[in-house]
């Protein structure tokens, strides 16, 4: 088969509304499991953070803290198809679970794995904040909390939503070993065609050209978030506050 | 004399490192302590103890009829009364001037002002089951905007003695350092503090602007603010304390008047350091 064969009878594939609404379900079934992993890794991550970052006077906290540093240990020291092929296969039956949803599986390790991650971005995020921040708030009688809240993570977040865009590109990028637990996704649509067309070439570029786009459509989504955060960096309040001050300082 | 603050035998240990090895001072209304010492001996340590920044392992601190160093204590209430500035100013950087002021009284003020209008609503709510000569008055309560504009109008007015009301908007990052120790200065004040710490607050300012944070300071004194001041500016300590102590090796090495505490010093510690500073 020659280039323009390859191309032609794969876009005939293509044209078919069958593989049609299959190649829709892989790339639908991509997109979620990196979606809604980010979101229960976000969920994860901050519930650990806050444990890590927390002053550690209370027992209960000590004993939390230990427990979120083996989670961590796991899951950032093993490989996420490990992750998937022990739960699907090992953890699920054995705790009498069959017939599982092997998706929602996926978005439960995925998200598992995530908050590992994203912990330590919001951990390091938190950090590097510097510690007078903290102090400052605390001296004229704000409640950690408090301070957390309105000094400390808004400052934090400049820092973590670009690491945590790179988090999302790297979630959507590993999405691919889902097929080892039988998920749908766009590598194994592009697969099944490959399969039936006897050429592996063009799906594969296809796919390949997909990640990107969701890559490139995932850093502008995150560039976008950064300038919206980036607000607290100016150096002067919009110019209608401004005018707003003024008048009041007149009166 | 009104007694601030009463501090008995304060220790602190990090560790195995005791840094404060029994601490008694007595501080009292509009007076000036000046704590000065070689490096390393303490006096940070003790001063940031005096609001449990750092948590004191033994000793009293008494302050408004409790003691700060009992862990049960509302300490964020105490710390409004008690004015913190720092060598780093640690002005919030995520907030303007103005806000930086507001933070901390909007918040305290409105977090009161919402526990009273939960109180009215269930007044109100009883009211509804009681006959007209029984109903119960409201307590009286502030809007949210008139606590916001009282701050905003106090803090302006701040900004204004220092000179900097233009600066209302202006963020941190924009200011210089002279600049940003007074407005950590005023954020304090907006507190009606009883007493301000002062941690080397001209330590990390360019020369020029040292004079300025002082005058202010100076000025703060005038006004009779219960101050305690940690600085290695003899000159200043001398002009505005009306007691300066010597710290060394974790303990009070001496404390006197600024005219004996110079011209009579008696520690042999001390005489070696002052010859070494003036
Ligand atoms: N957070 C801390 N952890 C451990 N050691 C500390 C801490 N803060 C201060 N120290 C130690 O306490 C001693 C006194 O420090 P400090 O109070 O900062 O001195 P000064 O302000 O007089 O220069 C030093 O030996 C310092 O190493
Ligand atoms: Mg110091």
């Amino acid at each position: 088969m020659d280039w323009s064969t390859k191309i032609s009878v794969f876009f005939n594939t293509m044209k078919n509304e069958y593989w049609q609404e299959l190649f829709l379900t892989g790339l639908l079934n991509t997109v979620k499991i990196a979606v809604i992993g980010l979101i229960l890794g976000i969920v994860v991550g901050v519930l650990i953070a806050i444990v890590k970052v927390a002053p550690k006077y209370k027992r209960i906290m000590r004993i939390l803290d230990k427990i979120f540093t083996v989670y961590v240990a796991i899951f950032r020291g093993t490989p996420m198809v490990v992750q998937l092929l022990l739960t699907y296969y090992v953890l699920l039956p054995i705790m009498g679970f069959s017939a599982v949803d092997p998706l929602v599986v996926g978005y439960i390790v995925f998200g598992l794995n995530s908050g590992a991650y994203v912990s330590e971005i919001m951990r390091g995020g938190i950090n590097s904040v510097d510690a007078g921040q903290m102090e400052a708030g605390r001296a004229v009688g704000l409640g950690y909390g408090t301070t957390m809240l309105k000094i400390v993570i808004p400052q934090a977040i400049k820092n973590i939503v670009p690491t945590l865009g790179n988090e999302f590109i790297t979630l959507i990028k590993e999405t691919s070993v889902v097929s080892f637990i039988t998920v749908y996704d766009l590598y194994t649509v592009m697969r099944a065609i490959a399969g039936k067309n006897y050429d592996s070439m063009i799906p594969y570029i296809c796919m390949a050209l997909v990640y990107i786009v969701l890559v490139l459509l995932i850093t502008l989504l995150v560039k976008g978030v950064e300038k919206l955060f980036a607000k607290s960096d100016r150096k002067t309040t919009s110019l209608v506050q401004k005018k707003k001050r003024k008048a009041k300082v007149e009166k | 004399m009104e007694t601030i603050l009463n501090v008995k035998s304060l220790k602190k240990s990090f560790g195995d490192n005791e840094v404060l090895k029994g601490v008694d001072l007595q501080v009292n209304k509009g007076e000036v302590i000046v704590i000065i010492g070689p490096s390393g001996c303490g006096k940070s340590t003790f001063l940031r103890c005096l609001n449990c920044l750092e948590d004191p392992t033994g000793g009293e601190i008494i302050f408004d009829g409790e003691n700060l160093v009992d862990m049960k204590v509302d300490i964020n209430k105490h710390r409004q009364k008690i004015g913190m500035v720092f060598q780093h100013f640690n002005l919030f950087n995520n907030k303007n001037i103005l806000d930086n002021i507001t933070l901390a009284p909007n918040h305290i003020k409105l977090t009161k002002r919402n526990k009273i209008a939960t109180k009215n609503f269930f007044i109100k709510f009883g009211n509804l089951f009681r006959k007209t000569q029984n109903k119960k008055p409201l307590l009286e309560v502030k809007t949210k905007k008139e606590i916001k504009a009282e701050n905003e109008q106090k803090a302006l007015a701040l900004l204004e003695k220092i000179g900097l009301q233009d600066k209302a908007t202006a963020y941190p990052s924009t200011l210089s350092g002279g600049q940003k120790q007074r407005i950590a200065i005023v954020r304090a004040l907006a507190m009606d503090p009883k007493v301000m710490l002062f941690d080397e607050p001209t330590s990390a300012l360019d020369p020029e602007m040292v004079g300025e944070v002082l005058e202010l300071i100076k000025d703060l004194a005038k006004e009779g603010m219960t101050m305690v001041i940690v600085t290695h500016e003899m000159g200043f300590a001398k002009e505005v304390a009306s007691k300066i102590i010597f710290m060394d090796g974790g303990v009070i090495k001496e404390e006197n008047p600024p005219k004996t505490f110079f011209e009579n010093p008696k520690d042999e510690r001390l005489k070696e350091f002052l010859s070494k500073v003036l």
